[in-house]
């Protein structure tokens, strides 16, 4: 298969994972993204190897946290970026502390 | 008249407010986006009266949620109604809303400590879920205007976020 062929083979892989509403890490060094928009993750689950980073972006005014019940948590000031590096037993359901309605999960892939 | 009249009434009734007035026909946008203003501004000053008060870590870290959050929808209220180039409308939904925001705000002033906190936290969580009440039922099915119908079901959004917000602290307190 060509160089060429292959990338286009990626990019429709992605574009099916996009679709499907889920993000799916490829290697442990890889960056997933996760915007924060309108008081939503998108996308609301990622899929992610131990050791990929995840990335939260706030684009919202406001302040918003991803936090992991009795587990970590990150605030997010309106504007900024938040990053972590996924450890084992990180698959878990995560929400925002100020608006609860906001959920989103992590899915720990091989 | 008649139109505004009976709209901003039943936007009080939604509310909560004492007016007994059956609503008839809904309110108009410049009304809502006066109504929807009020009850932000209304919270803001909630927020900065207990700011003042409070010493739990909890219901400060709540109070800064709802004055930061409400000003950064009330500043983009505000851009909106510029961009419409619309008047938001005084109406007696807003100043009944206010007269009772006054009067719940001078009640929980006189407190202090844990009463005041469990008052304010309680007070929040009524409020939002009579503020939501109103969006989801006469506010939002109400607005003509496209954006100021996202904005309200944005606002929607953020103020369930806050009524759970609420709940938990007031869990908290227990």
């Amino acid at each position: 298969m060509t160089t060429r062929a292959l990338n286009r083979r990626r990019l429709l892989l992605s574009g099916a994972a996009v679709l499907a509403g889920v993000v799916v890490a490829r290697a442990s060094n890889d960056t997933v993204h996760v915007s924060i928009d309108k008081l939503s993750f998108t996308p609301a689950e990622v899929k992610a190897k131990v050791g990929a980073t995840i990335e939260w972006v706030n684009t919202d005014r406001i302040a918003h946290s991803v936090t992991v019940k009795s587990g970590w948590e990150l605030v997010i000031q309106p504007g900024q970026t938040a990053t972590h590096v996924v450890a084992a037993g990180d698959g878990v359901d995560y929400y925002c502390r100020f608006h609860p309605n906001m959920r989103g999960r992590i899915v720990i892939v091989a | 008249m008649k139109t505004f009249m009976a709209g901003a009434a039943g936007a009080a009734l939604l509310l909560g407010a004492s007016v007994a007035v059956v609503a008839q026909d809904k309110p108009t946008d410049p009304q809502i986006a006066h109504i929807a203003y009020s009850a932000g501004v209304i919270d803001i000053a909630a927020a900065k009266l207990a700011l003042s008060k409070t010493k739990n870590k909890d219901v400060a870290e709540f109070a800064k949620s709802m004055r930061d959050d409400h000003e950064a929808v009330n500043a983009q209220a505000l851009a909106l109604v510029k961009k419409l180039n619309v008047t938001p409308q005084d109406n007696p939904t807003s100043q009944s809303l206010s007269k009772d925001a006054e009067k719940q705000r001078a009640e929980l002033a006189k407190l202090d400590g844990a009463a005041f906190d469990k008052a304010y936290v309680a007070h929040e969580v009524a409020y939002h879920k009579q503020v939501n009440g109103a969006l989801e039922k006469l506010l939002i099915p109400s607005a003509s205007n496209a954006d100021l119908k996202a904005l309200l079901q944005t606002g929607l959004k953020l103020f369930q976020g806050h009524q759970l917000h609420a709940e938990n602290v007031a869990a908290g307190l227990k």
